[in-house]
């Protein structure tokens, strides 16, 4: 193209913005829907399907079955409860463990060592999930560091390595950053006269930390859960790797379904629960300001 | 005083099992058991050597260029679209973008494994960098949004008044003002990318990416001693993308925000840059 043409173009185009932001989304926007959000779709209207049992095939009328076969089957529910409260158990030692932690890098460190704590927590976050978990099931398993340790100080050994007290350990190491963040933002935005304040009014460092500084940052720490909560949910590589005999994921299941029965209308099913979950989470966090502190 | 001791537990808590795992690499022998018998380097060689680590490997990094280079260009699009103009729908685009990653991996992984089936494709590189591209976008979208954001368009105004046509004012105006934030948005994406293992099982068919190796591997127990080195090289390929994001990014600090941030739906517009 000549310069004359160029200039052509260029000034049709920014005459005309609509063709320009077209011209831009129609890109990203062709992708998504194509790609993903027709094929989400889709699978959630799979879920009232059936598969043939003979033919193998997806029969393709409107049915309740597979939610019903959910309901209804004792080993799914138990699954599901297991998922959900591994995933809650998950959450509260996060906000445990972080809380402190924020506390501290977000107040009383000084600021160079405020950046090296952030980096700190960023590695962890970034360095590859599957790696964190498998370092874990050689710390646990029954010749790791752990018996080893335990042995040494003479404590005997404890056998915890293929098991959900496993999983609430792994879980809780791999998503504790997320909880640390954005409670540590949330914390970082307190301002200084208001705990001054409370200490002035005479309460003591428990009092203020309840009466002020928790009601002040618990969206900070709604928005964390809502990481710890989903991401253990959704997950079927940790219980598959540091799980047991009785430690089955909802995840696992879909996994299996679609990947060795080819049952997909039953795993879409079965994942729907974890959707429906995290959108009713995800509703009552907006509620309680979870969203303005992400 | 309290605290601080709190904090260095934290700290103890994340990084010891990540240096237990570096130094197992190590581990002279092939039986993965505590206190490690010595150190030495000698499956480093075995496992450089292996044909199948060779071919997972690049595997992913095939994967991760070509999902990464996708990412940069529609999420660069998507982040100029919502940016300059005002439109019907402007508000989800945030949203859409971060479903991929705020929905559990097995949800994505199961909606590109039915797009797959539903178009009949046979699995391939194609279909994994289809999958990979579709969550790494909102991490080279926020990266250059939150550029864009503390840009003026005067500049760009000002180049065109000055006579310069659009190409030339994305060329030396617009471009080296995101050249960075677009950069570390596509170091992020690639390495989100690398070591992806949930939507990818959905996605690869029978094909091994690096991460789909080592966890096949770790299952079955086979190979350990190679995994372990593997894992070391996995770590160190991670980390270093993120680090140099880091220092691309200091004004604008996206890291922690955008990338990873699962369930970040309304996260992306907002979370740019409270922590320092």
């Amino acid at each position: 193209m000549n310069a004359a043409a160029r200039t052509r173009v260029s000034a049709a185009l920014f005459r005309r913005p609509w063709l320009r932001a077209g011209l831009l989304l129609s890109g990203p926007a062709a992708w998504f829907v194509l790609v993903y959000l027709g094929a989400l779709f889709l699978l959630f209207l799979s879920a009232l399907w059936s598969v043939d049992s003979f033919s193998g095939k997806i029969v393709h009328s409107w049915t309740f079955s597979n939610f019903e076969t959910l309901f209804n089957v004792s080993a799914y529910r138990t699954i599901a409860l297991r998922t959900i409260g591994i995933a809650a158990a998950v959450t509260v030692t996060d906000i445990v463990l972080a809380v402190p932690f924020a506390f501290f890098a977000a107040r009383i460190a000084p600021k160079r060592l405020q950046t090296v704590l952030f980096v700190a927590v960023l590695i962890p976050l970034w360095s590859s999930y599957l790696v964190r978990v498998f370092a874990w099931r050689l710390i646990l398993s029954k010749d790791g560091i752990l018996n080893w340790f335990l042995g040494n100080v003479g404590l005997g050994s404890i056998n915890i390595g293929y098991s959900n007290w496993a999983m609430w350990i792994v879980f809780s190491y791999i998503w504790l950053p997320f909880m640390i963040l954005p409670v540590w933002a949330a914390i970082e935005r307190v301002p200084d006269s208001l705990i001054e304040a409370s200490a002035d009014l005479g309460a003591r460092g428990w009092r203020s930390f309840r009466s002020v500084l928790l009601p002040l940052i618990f969206p900070g720490i709604v928005a964390g859960s809502i990481f710890t909560f989903s991401l253990t949910l959704g997950d079927f590589i940790t219980p598959t790797l540091v799980g047991g005999a009785g430690s089955t994921f909802i995840g696992n299941v879909v996994y299996q379904e679609v990947g060795i029965s080819n049952n997909v209308p039953f795993a879409a099913a079965f994942a729907t629960v974890p959707l429906v979950i995290m959108g009713i989470y995800l509703l009552v966090a907006r509620r309680l300001g979870a969203f303005e502190a992400l | 005083m309290a605290f601080a001791v709190w904090a260095a537990l934290i700290m103890l808590f994340l990084f010891f099992p990540i240096v237990i795992i570096m130094l197992y690499a190590f581990n002279p022998s092939n039986v993965q058991s505590w206190p490690l018998p010595g150190l030495s380097t000698r499956w480093f060689s075995s496992t450089w050597h292996n044909t199948e680590v060779r071919q997972a490997l690049w595997l992913s990094l095939r994967a991760g260029l070509l999902a990464t280079g996708i990412a940069m260009l529609l999420g660069t699009m998507a982040a100029f679209a919502v940016d300059r103009f005002r439109f019907f729908g402007r508000e989800a685009v945030s949203l859409v973008l971060v479903l991929p990653i705020a929905l559990p991996g097995i949800i994505t992984g199961m909606a590109l494994n039915s797009f797959i089936n539903f178009n009949s494709l046979t699995f391939s590189l194609i279909t994994i960098v289809i999958g990979h591209a579709t969550f790494c976008i909102v991490t080279v979208y926020n990266n250059v949004l939150a550029r864009l954001r503390r840009t003026q368009s005067s500049l760009v105004e000002a180049s065109m008044d000055l006579g310069a046509d659009g190409w030339q004012t994305f060329r030396y105006v617009t471009l080296p003002m995101i050249a960075t934030a677009l950069v570390a948005g596509g170091l992020l994406a690639f390495a989100l990318s690398f070591d992806e293992i949930v939507v990818t099982t959905f996605t690869a068919g029978a094909q091994n990416t690096l991460p789909i190796w080592i966890f096949a591997h770790i299952r079955n127990g086979q190979q350990l001693p190679q995994v372990n080195v593997v894992v070391l090289f996995v770590i160190l390929l991670s980390v270093i993308p993120v680090a140099l994001a880091q220092r691309l990014t200091r004004d604008t600090g996206v890291l922690r925000s955008g990338a990873r941030a699962p369930a970040a739906g309304a996260a992306p517009a907002v979370g740019t840059g409270a922590v320092p």
